[in-house]
């Protein structure tokens, strides 16, 4: 017998024709000749069972899925734009080796697209990064260096400027912290998707920041066609966290590219809600991310709750698969054990 | 000879920018006891509500991993180094 699978708590799109809309945008499959044609394009998928009865009819949230990007990671698009911005104004070119601080999917990034263009990629991270991570990097044939764990990814930022300074000729920076092309990616591909997906019905973007960029340059492009739409950016809410990818501004080296002021709100969450909440998004929604999601999610359902009507979109910015072996895992066995005998 | 802690960036706001502290203490917990004292603030940092440590915060003994020792109850000596490392890069 056949298996119908239905998904119920959609049924106001049948009754709303704008609603079903929503149901339908199509994410163009291509034949690529390049793995940089196939970035971005990333679906948005809405979040229902986890937040059932608890938002107002009107209320709906949906989450851009960026680990479908072909480096599983929102990084792919910041990498691709800065390389290509590099490459025409002449600062990368033969010769040259690509290097940058990152703590991993920028670094996956960029290793994907170096090996991609066939330029040489160097990296600098500190040491206590992801083990996934790491080799996944060494398998797109890009070099490590190790900064100082104790040192955070400051000492990542400081150690690669102490580098490039004894050989300036050899090296091209992207700068993902500094370098506008950044947030230009994703004024140019994420904000735009966004509009198209909702079909113009976003009111709230949420995002998690690193660089920034995300934010930045999505939230720029969804304010420049609709003034009204909130863009909210989520941090972790101490210095001392454990959401590998998020900064905290006020403790941090400040990213050039991040504008405050073009933000309507800032949420701060804790990493101990953002992990619990990876552990919900993959047992309740089939969803399996990384602890940045887990934060977006928290932000995004505050928000949600907070308004009557509308309709709120996040970033994942990547699938769960390289922190398996991460400290992020620690709690699920208690968390586990609470879900199944029906604890709080 | 007390115990040597190296303190990560993230929490050296309570221990005045310095990276290195001495503490006391015949295990883990009583360092962190004895570390709160000195630099009120931070014990909140590593330990939960319940007293455990944070999940994302790894504490090395003499370079072990703690939660692969006693946890928070493995024994400490003068002289010992302790090393706070947040369990993430940052960064992106």
């Amino acid at each position: 017998m056949a298996t119908t699978f239905q998904s119920s708590p959609r049924s106001r799109a049948d009754a709303d024709p704008a609603a079903r809309d929503l149901e339908h945008e199509v994410v163009p499959v291509a034949r690529a000749a390049s793995v940089l044609e196939l970035i971005g394009n990333t679906p948005i998928l809405e979040i229902t069972r986890l937040v059932r009865g608890t938002l107002a009819p009107g209320v709906r949230i949906f989450a851009k899925l960026e680990g479908f990007n072909p480096g599983g990671s929102v990084k792919d698009r910041a990498a691709r734009k800065m390389i290509e911005v590099g490459l025409a104004d002449g600062s990368l070119r033969p010769g040259k080796t690509i290097i940058d601080s990152t703590s991993g999917n920028t670094g996956i990034a960029l290793a994907m697209v170096g090996a991609a263009i066939g330029y040489p990629v160097e990296l600098v991270m500190a040491e206590n990064a992801s083990r996934e991570r790491k080799k996944i990097i060494q398998a797109f044939g890009a070099k490590i260096t190790f900064s100082d764990p104790m040192e955070s990814s400051d000492g990542a930022i400081l150690l690669c400027r102490k580098l490039i300074a004894q050989n300036p000729g050899n090296y091209f920076k992207p700068d993902q912290y500094n370098n506008e092309a950044n947030s230009i990616a994703h004024f140019e591909t994420t904000g735009p998707e966004i509009w198209r997906q909702t079909r113009g019905q976003v009111t709230h973007f949420v995002a998690a920041m690193g660089t920034s960029g995300t934010v930045m340059g999505a939230g720029r492009f969804l304010k420049s066609v609709n003034p009204g739409i909130q863009v909210i950016g989520v941090e972790p809410d101490d210095a001392m966290h454990g959401l590998e990818g998020l900064k905290h501004m006020a403790s941090s080296i400040v990213p050039g590219i991040y504008h405050e002021n073009q933000l309507d709100a800032k949420i701060a969450v804790s990493t101990e809600e953002a992990y619990d909440m990876v552990y919900t998004l993959g047992h309740d929604e089939g969803v399996l991310v990384g602890q940045s999601s887990g934060a977006a999610m928290i932000a995004a359902i505050k928000v949600a709750r907070s308004i009557r009507e509308g309709c709120v979109v996040t970033i994942f910015p990547d699938f769960g698969d390289k922190y398996l072996s991460t400290n992020l895992w620690i709690g699920w066995p208690e968390w586990h054990r609470k879900r199944s005998a029906g604890e709080p | 000879m007390p115990i040597k802690v190296r303190v990560p960036t993230p929490l050296r706001r309570f221990t005045a920018g310095v990276d290195e502290v001495p503490a006391d203490g015949a295990s883990v917990r009583l360092v962190l006891e004895d570390l709160e004292r000195r630099h009120p603030g931070i014990r909140e940092r590593l330990l939960d509500d319940k007293g455990e440590l944070r999940r994302f915060v790894n504490i090395y003994l003499n370079g072990d991993d703690i939660r692969f020792l006693d946890s928070l109850n493995s024994k400490v000596k003068d002289g010992d180094d302790v090393s706070i490392v947040p369990a993430i890069a940052g960064g992106r």
